[in-house]
């Protein structure tokens, strides 16, 4: 299947198309706003400073693009910060607007943990999840973040915690966002990709 | 639960070979970097670093290829450095696979260059690599492989060195390392509680309860070893077993 990268220049873009390439999809990487309009299956990764990420969406005018697409259906997974930018607004970047697909607030983790929340850690599902399916639940994901989501919101399928709770794995119809990456979780993390690619199919 | 405490192996390599020494002296090769990588990556190693530590800096492109090569095999974080003075010797190391940066000599010779590797990348994929070695009552900061001495005491160049923009410090104790006589605990412990990021204990790994002892009373955020791996001294799933049953928060993959 064809699975469109979003690559706005992030460090992780090559580890997540190649992890996407070993299970047989066909990555196309682009910051084109055509290419994402017109696409099968959108992923947005993403690591490093939110306002990053944002400055370039804008700088190659791929927000309403990507809104778009969410908006017709289009299956979509968002990546550590690809997760956080579908949210209102980030503390990390309080100038900034978000997607704002999303109601809220990404915000800093407490400081009373040490930051970043660098490493392996476990997940609280809260609802069935097509993302975790067939993953045992004492599974142990990588994460690399000192920013966070919300632990509310209906679309919350898993939490995680550090400091606080905060949003581990978000899934509302094609819309679907992880903070951990998939692409450095060993083989929970290729299960997760996987899932994703099998309901996006 | 809570977040796991991570074994790292460690790769010191000529730019393409993987080679081994005391003190930083007499390398003897210890193996293909590739065959290796991938052999921790299926063992259940939670990270790994990869280091150039040639003396001589002619074999960048080697070592470029290394790191891609190495990257081809992961499914966990790969570090990397050696060597590292610029952004844009960053932004190849980067571009080649590795998720964060490692850098040492070239951050006590100009510290801004965590800053500016912090604005680029994110300050998660910046490693402050600190050599300390014991001075009567502290810790002094050591460059260029542990042979030449700074001024800096290595508590406060490590609280600096966040500040700068460093996400995490890669602690090498150059009393321990080599010496397969155990973490340098005091130091760690000393550091841990000097910085707010996760600390990577180095130096002096042998047996199980070296571990143990690091992550529990060093307080160390995760620990990195050589030899005891390439030589199949210690398995890392059998070690991560023996810390699992010590009350030792580990990730043991199915």
């Amino acid at each position: 299947m064809k699975v469109t990268l979003i690559d706005y220049g992030a460090g992780n873009v090559p580890s997540v198309e190649r992890a996407l390439r070993r299970l047989g999809a066909q990555v196309e990487t682009t910051n084109g706003a055509e290419q994402i309009a017109a696409a099968r299956c959108l992923v947005l990764p993403g690591v490093g400073h939110c306002a990053a990420l944002i400055c370039a969406l804008d700088a190659h005018a791929l927000r309403q693009p990507i809104r778009e697409a969410i908006r017709r259906g289009t299956p979509f997974l968002g990546i550590c910060l690809g997760l956080q930018a579908l949210y209102e607004s980030s503390e990390e970047a309080p100038d900034l607007s978000g997607l704002s697909i999303l109601p809220g607030r990404v915000t800093r983790l407490p400081q009373n943990v040490k930051l970043p929340h660098m490493g392996w850690n476990t997940l609280t599902t809260t609802r069935p999840s097509r993302l975790l399916a067939s993953i045992p639940a004492d599974s142990y994901f990588y994460f690399a973040h000192s920013f966070a989501a919300p632990a509310t919101g209906q679309q919350r399928a898993a939490t995680c915690s550090h400091g606080r709770e905060f949003i581990a794995v978000l899934e509302e119809e094609n819309l679907c966002a992880v903070q951990f990456h998939p692409e450095k979780s060993g083989s929970a993390g290729v299960q997760v990709l996987q899932n994703f690619m099998r309901a996006a199919a | 639960m809570s977040l796991a405490h991570r074994i790292i192996p460690c790769l010191d390599t000529d730019g393409s070979r993987v080679v081994k020494g005391v003190h930083f002296e007499g390398l003897r090769d210890a193996g293909d970097p590739v065959e290796l990588a991938a052999r921790y990556n299926a063992e259940g190693a939670d990270e790994l670093v990869v280091l150039d530590i040639a003396a001589a800096r002619d074999n960048r492109p080697t070592f470029l290829e290394t790191i891609r090569r190495t990257a081809e095999q992961l499914a966990i974080p790969l570090t990397a450095g050696g060597g590292i003075r610029s952004l844009e010797q960053a932004r190849a190391v980067v571009r080649a696979g590795a998720d964060k940066i490692t850098i040492n000599t070239a951050a006590v010779q100009r510290p801004e260059l965590l800053s500016e590797l912090s604005a680029e990348f994110g300050a998660q994929a910046v490693v402050l690599a600190i050599d300390a070695k014991r001075d009567v009552n502290h810790w002094q900061v050591r460059i260029r492989g542990g042979r030449e001495a700074t001024p800096l005491d290595a508590a406060a160049w490590a609280r600096r060195g966040v500040e700068m923009g460093a996400g995490e410090i890669l602690l090498t104790s150059v009393d321990r390392d080599g010496t397969q006589s155990g973490f340098d605990i005091d130091l760690t412990a000393a550091i841990s509680r000097a910085v707010s990021v996760p600390v990577i204990a180095s130096g002096g790994a042998q047996v199980p309860a070296h571990f143990q002892e690091v992550f529990t009373r060093g307080c160390a955020d995760a620990a990195l070893a050589a030899s005891i791996f390439h030589d199949q001294i210690q398995s890392i799933r059998a070690l991560k077993e023996f810390l699992r049953n010590a009350g030792v928060e580990v990730r043991i993959p199915c």
